[in-house]
């Protein structure tokens, strides 16, 4: 099956590679969670075909690493090569945050706090089919700045949306700086449990303990995986550097990126 | 109008298992019809907006008609980003349904009226916004329209009572209705506030004045090939709206005649400037010139300055 080919490590590398050839930025972001992106495409997401209208719903809300989700599909055999290399080009369905146009994406995202409400209803459209499907969404931390994450975030607990599964890419980086000297989140778990989720912390880098813990989701209230992850996993240099979320590479720093990702395989 | 558009859509929802209906913790003693036919149905997502069009966008995608309910600033301004990036960027059935057309909520206060929504609205592509006049025309266009593929914007009224006189609730999606075959002034009026044109067109008439009112009540798809032929016939058109005067059909009529090259003369009637003061429907549109008295005045101020010219 080919999605057993989805490794986070190539995920990486098809990161670095775009984002060196498209001479873009968002690197960090996308970089730390290329485990949680193979654990969903790899063991997670129930999905025969992209068409499938009974497949589970996938919302990268942070839409800003879409080049990770990309990679996924890429690697799922759902986008071609071809398609691919067209990455931030002219013309393509491919830019910087996924659009809707493109197959694999079942939500077009970019406007951080806009997911979890378009996965609740997802997951709201199951139970009142009564299919077992389910919906997944993927948030950045500085995503939970915004109040709509919260008003889906009551609605899913009211509604006991168990088929609905958030997980938190708690890299701890925003745009301008740190989400703790920027707006501060924590106590993250504490608050997503006050509006009556489910709530696991867990390795963002552990893939054994993603899988895991999604496996064993059991409760009929919504769940979310507060994941800790390192912002630009992967890349000595980039990790937990504020200038990665914007910079782009220069071809030495591609060189040194791909290097440390080689000998690391 | 919202009362006729509650018992149609149980009509509806009779008919086709995918509608349900969502509001934003409104429509006391209107939408119980629809709740107490489809409990299973309606879901109230609380006072959280923009929430309640992702939860539609989703429910959309995953094949159901959702209608989304609330008072106009709150079913479109506060959710306007999660409109323009969900059902019309993915171009998903979701309706959106604002009532409270103008002043409406008149006592309420500003927070409460729908003057923008009509410009906002028909911005975006593929969003078809429907005004229905009076009841009668709202019933006809739900059932119209109810079943698009692609998005929409309804535009209610809270009057239950009154009827636009020979109307007859006629409605065709982006078709116009023409009242009356005057030659000497075109009203061109849309939603609820048409009862007060017609009646400020019947003075007219009284007065010795022919004229004509078209009725809009779709956009996109707008009335172009309709309304060009009719501006064909006069010289000088009078747009009402309930409404802000920029971005509405006054901004609709302009730029037909505009991109038409037509040497027909607009003047714009709708509030010109935030509004400072509550009170009535019927003191507000007096204060901002939509009552049929004043709309009668500018009309007679607008004629003799055309007498005037000649």
């Amino acid at each position: 099956m080919k999605g057993s080919l989805v490794q986070a490590r190539d995920i990486r590398k098809i990161i670095l590679e775009q984002s060196h050839r498209a001479h873009v930025g968002h690197i960090g972001s996308s970089l730390s969670i290329a485990d949680i992106m193979a654990v969903l495409y790899r063991e997670v997401l129930r999905i025969s075909e992209p068409s499938d209208a009974e497949r589970d719903r996938f919302i990268l809300s942070k839409g800003h690493a879409a080049l990770a989700l990309y990679a996924a599909l890429h690697l799922k055999g759902w986008v071609s090569k071809s398609e691919l290399d067209s990455f931030c080009g002219d013309g393509t369905l491919l830019g910087v945050h996924p659009e809707h146009g493109l197959q694999g994406v079942d939500f077009a995202t970019g406007s951080l706090g806009h997911g979890l409400s378009m996965g609740a209803g997802a997951a709201l459209g199951a139970k009142m089919q009564e299919s077992d499907r389910r919906a997944f969404v993927l948030l950045s931390d500085a995503e939970c700045n915004e109040g709509s994450v919260w008003e889906a975030a009551m609605f899913a607990a009211h509604h006991k949306l168990g088929n609905l599964c958030a997980i938190v890419d708690l890299n701890g980086q925003q745009a301008l700086g740190y989400t703790e000297e920027i707006l501060t989140l924590s106590p993250l778990h504490d608050r997503w449990k006050a509006f009556g989720w489910d709530v696991h912390e867990v390795d963002g880098h552990d893939q054994q303990e993603i899988s895991s813990t999604i496996e064993n989701l059991s409760s009929d209230q919504p769940h979310v995986l507060i994941a800790h992850t390192t912002f630009g996993k992967g890349v000595s240099y980039m990790e937990n550097k504020i200038k990665w979320h914007y910079w782009p590479m220069s071809d030495e720093e591609y060189e040194r990126a791909i290097e440390e990702m080689e000998c690391c395989k | 109008m919202r009362k006729a558009f509650a018992a149609t859509l149980v009509e509806l929802a009779e008919q086709d298992p995918r509608i349900v209906l969502m509001t934003g913790d409104l429509g006391y003693m209107v939408l119980e019809p629809f709740i107490e036919r489809f409990p299973g149905r309606f879901i109230n997502a609380g006072v959280a907006e923009q929430n309640m069009v992702g939860l539609a966008t989703g429910l959309a995608e995953a094949g159901f008609i959702p209608f989304v309910y609330s008072i106009i600033p709150f079913a479109t301004l506060r959710p306007f980003e999660f409109i323009r990036n969900g059902p019309i960027v993915h171009q998903l059935p979701v309706r959106i349904v604002g009532v409270g057309s103008g002043f409406d909520y008149g006592q309420n206060g500003v927070s409460h009226y729908g003057l923008e929504d009509i410009s906002i609205m028909r911005t975006q592509p593929g969003m078809t916004v429907i005004a229905p006049a009076d009841h009668l025309q709202t019933t006809a266009a739900l059932k119209a329209a109810w079943d698009l593929p692609s998005p929409i914007y309804f535009r209610l009224g809270k009057d239950h009572e009154t009827i636009v006189p020979g109307l007859e609730g006629r409605f065709e999606m982006g078709r116009l209705q023409r009242l009356g075959n005057g030659g000497d002034l075109l009203f061109v009026a849309i939603g609820n506030i048409v009862p007060e044109v017609v009646d400020a067109a019947d003075k007219l008439r009284a007065s010795g004045v022919s004229c004509s009112v078209a009725v809009i009540s779709s956009l996109n798809p707008s009335p172009d090939a309709d309304l060009i032929e009719l501006l064909r016939e006069f010289t000088l058109v009078m747009t009402v709206e309930a409404h802000y005067i920029n971005g509405g059909i006054g901004s609709y009529v302009s730029e037909i005649i505009a991109e038409q090259n037509m040497s027909c003369r607009v003047v714009r009637c709708g509030v010109d400037k935030m509004p400072d003061v509550t009170g009535s429907q019927s003191y507000l549109r007096q204060k901002h010139g939509l009552s049929a008295g004043a709309l009668l005045k500018t009309a007679l101020t607008e004629l003799s300055s055309e007498d005037a010219d000649e």
